[in-house]
């Protein structure tokens, strides 16, 4: 890669957003070009700055439960679920059985959802206008699950602290299990399209590479890193719920490129499908809370708690005074760490390809800027 | 009367022509106008929704308010463009794009349907058509701004790259035809009782490869890639300037599939022209005409506005008459081979389509790979094959012995 220009020619600075299609919400890139060849990037993010840490400080424990499903928008459900636990690990609570496989199912289907979402706008980045509209087709399902079961659609605020706040409404796993029998065959759909069609293979092979060690160095998570060949899942390596009482696989790339990201994503949304049927199947009549009192006083402590979001490693660091407010809450977003990958994955790629990248890193602002 | 008036014509060859060419801009505005209808219904379909609805029936009165809402939109010129190449740049396009017309047979010129037939028709396009460049490039640099400019420079890449491949691929064709002259080409076909992509096979996959870089369309439509240069070479051009970049851009699709069937799919022939038995495919215009009269009925019927019940009754009615006009012998003669063309032009335009539903996009340096690596040589090789068979078989003794092998 040149590090000096030709002719001493300036190079040219391009800025990439806030505003622009393929940047997924107000991300704004700096990117310093020669002709078309990216010699760097800076990404400069804080558009979508809400302080929700700060507010987190300013509410109780319960009142700061909605405002996590609005840092990853795409994949509310988990946010809130990490959120619970880590509440609920404060307070030394553990869900019923029946709460803990309904949250598992929901997360998976908004996994499911999140994955979809990325897939669409991937492709579309990439030029393929068609899957979105398949996508967003059976996501539109997926929302109507979470809309039946909690009434809202985006940011569903699903969970609360200790469990549930309603139980499933009936029909509930039917509903489920014909989402599963009619989605597996449409991820068949999209490989169709994509997997082995040249152009796609040719935008995204050894594009965006990043190494197995570069990617634990940086500190990457979700199926970024899994892309890379590091068999590392927080539903596996550190199980929440009842994660390690279904059987499931872990798929990994061999290349760490955008190519190896995308399979790893699709196999990932069956390995959820098969959690999803696993889950249903264990659903057992019960109650749906634990423990937890009118009024959520933890003891003074602190305690780290992370789940895997659909993006990667999502963790919450809360510290507790005695009081009914968190002292601080601290959130490890997947989307602002894996954006640190984007300049060592972009560097000597052509512009063309920043768009790959970007949209192979799967991140969302909200996330990014909290 | 109608003697003298075409005995006029006939002497006053300018005001001829000049009719010719009014026709052809006012229909083939239109076509261009519905191409886009076209384009975001048949998208629509393949992407499981509807595409335009709200405007007329089917939305079939769509391009009319497009149009409209680009006319009287403000025409912003940036600060710190050029502002007389900003201004001209899409014009050149244009005209580029609908001047090449001139020299395509849209049917048999001894029923007129040709506006100029000159002996070097090939290259009058190839030389015209390439100027449309020009307005990309300079309406990219005269923007004044860093997306456009960089549009600007891969559209300049791409097309030089590309014509030399859809040129190599039209030699091909040259070699089978002995003329340039574009009607030459359709009788060569005729003549020979075989359209040129049995014969050309490899040239006209070639051609439509490079014709689809050409147009800048999907998989190769980086120029205006949305996701990476938000608009390419137009990202400041806004109303009718933009119309007319748009307009331009369909034009050359209508273009590239004009050439492409006139050189490799026989023109305004009808498939299987020379054989007898076939000779009922003459009244397919009056099946077509037919059906569609019969689906807009059933549409109707389901439409529960009366206006627009009214509209598609009418619309059905002028299919239901059309039908009955090509009935008749004399006129059905008279539209064989426009009717032919258009239907074939039709395809290609799906299928230009079609590649935009499917295709992702290629990247700018792949892009060149495939044009100088695959399609250049590719294409070379196509000639000297092209030229070695056609040297032998127009010897006796080789076509003897050909004879001898091939019974």
């Amino acid at each position: 890669m040149p590090e000096a220009t030709y002719l001493d020619a300036n190079e040219l600075v391009i800025n990439m957003g806030p505003q622009h299609p393929a940047t997924h919400g107000v991300l704004r890139v700096k990117l310093r070009l020669d002709g078309e060849r990216v010699l760097g990037t800076e990404c400069v993010i804080g558009y979508l700055h809400r302080g929700v840490e700060k507010i987190a400080e300013n509410r109780t424990y319960v009142q700061f439960a909605p405002y996590t499903d609005r840092m990853d928008y795409v994949a509310a459900v988990t946010n809130g679920m990490g959120y619970c636990e880590a509440v609920e690990k404060l307070l030394g609570v553990e869900p019923p059985a029946r709460a803990q496989y309904t949250r598992m199912i929901l997360a998976e289907l908004q996994r499911i959802a999140s994955h979809l979402l990325w897939l669409g706008t991937h492709a579309l980045d990439i030029g393929a206008m068609t899957p979105v509209f398949y996508t967003f087709r059976e996501r539109e399902e997926i929302l109507k699950i979470l809309e039946n079961y909690c009434g809202a659609r985006l940011t569903t605020h699903a969970f609360r602290i200790g469990g549930l706040q309603y139980d499933l409404y009936d029909g509930f796993e039917k509903d489920v299990a014909k989402f599963c029998d009619y989605f597996l065959p449409k991820i068949d759909e999209y490989e169709e399209l994509l997997t082995t069609n040249r152009i796609w293979m040719n935008r995204t092979r050894n594009v965006g590479v990043l190494s197995g060690a570069d990617a634990i160095a940086l500190g990457v998570t979700g199926p970024v890193l899994r892309g890379s060949g590091v068999k590392w899942d927080v539903r596996r390596a550190q199980p929440y719920e009842a994660y390690d009482k279904v059987e499931f696989e872990i798929p990994t790339g061999d290349h760490g490129d955008t190519y190896d990201r995308y399979i790893v994503r699709i196999q990932e949304m069956r390995q959820s499908v098969r959690i999803i049927r696993q889950s249903v199947e264990r659903i057992a009549p019960g109650p749906i809370f634990g423990k937890v009192g009118k009024v959520i006083k933890p003891p003074a402590a602190e305690v780290y708690h992370s789940i895997e979001a659909p993006k990667g490693e999502l963790g919450y660091f809360v510290v507790s005074d005695g009081s009914t407010h968190p002292y601080r809450v601290r959130v490890r977003p997947p989307s602002f760490v894996n954006l640190e990958a984007l300049d060592i994955m972009s560097r000597g790629h052509l512009v063309a390809d920043i768009v790959a990248i970007i949209g192979t890193l799967d991140i969302v602002l909200g996330e990014v800027d909290r | 009367m109608l003697q003298n008036v075409l005995q006029f014509l006939s002497t006053h060859y300018l005001i001829l022509a000049t009719v010719k060419i009014v026709i052809v801009f006012a229909v083939l505005s239109g076509i261009v106008a519905y191409l886009v209808l076209m384009e975001r219904k048949v998208l629509a379909f393949m992407q499981a929704r509807l595409g335009p609805m709200r405007v007329g029936p089917w939305g079939l009165l769509q391009p009319i308010a497009d149009g409209l809402k680009l006319l009287l939109k403000e025409d912003i010129v940036p600060a710190g463009a050029d502002k007389i190449i900003f201004l001209l740049a899409p014009v050149i396009s244009i005209i580029a794009a609908f001047t090449v017309f001139a020299v395509v047979p849209f049917g048999p010129p001894d029923k007129g349907f040709v506006i100029s037939d000159i002996n070097i028709g090939l290259l009058f396009i190839l030389a015209v058509s390439s100027l449309g460049i020009y307005g990309i490039i300079l309406g990219g640099w005269s923007s004044n701004s860093h997306y456009p400019l960089l549009g600007a420079l891969r559209s300049s890449a791409q097309l030089v790259s590309y014509e030399v491949a859809a040129g190599l691929a039209i030699i091909g064709v040259l070699l089978c035809a002995n003329s340039l002259s574009m009607v030459e080409i359709v009788k060569n076909q005729q003549a020979a009782g075989i359209w040129n992509v049995f014969r050309q096979p490899v040239a006209f996959i070639i051609y439509l490869i490079a014709a689809v870089a050409e147009t800048n369309r999907n998989p190769f439509d980086l120029p205006e890639a949305e996701s990476e240069l938000t608009a390419g070479f137009h990202t400041e051009y806004s109303g009718f300037r933009f119309a007319l970049y748009f307009m331009a851009e369909y034009t050359a699709m209508v273009l590239v599939s004009a050439i492409a069937v006139t050189l490799f799919w026989g023109g305004w022939l009808r498939p299987f022209a020379s054989v007898s038995w076939l000779s009922f495919l003459d009244y397919t215009p009056v099946v077509v005409f037919l059906v569609a009269g019969v689906v807009v009925i059933l549409g109707s019927v389901k439409n529960p506005l009366a206006g627009e019940k009214m509209f598609l009754f009418a619309v059905a009615g002028l299919c239901f008459l059309l039908a009955a006009l090509v009935a008749i012998p004399a006129v059905n003669a008279w539209i064989q081979g426009v009717f032919w063309f258009v239907a074939k032009v039709m395809v290609f335009l799906y299928a230009f389509i079609w590649y935009r539903g499917t295709f992702p996009r290629y990247r700018y340096d792949q892009l060149m790979n495939v044009g100088w690596r695959v399609m250049i040589p590719v294409g070379l090789a196509n000639i000297i094959v092209t030229a070695v068979v056609i040297y032998w078989w127009s010897k006796p003794h080789a076509a003897a012995a050909a004879a001898l092998l091939l019974r």
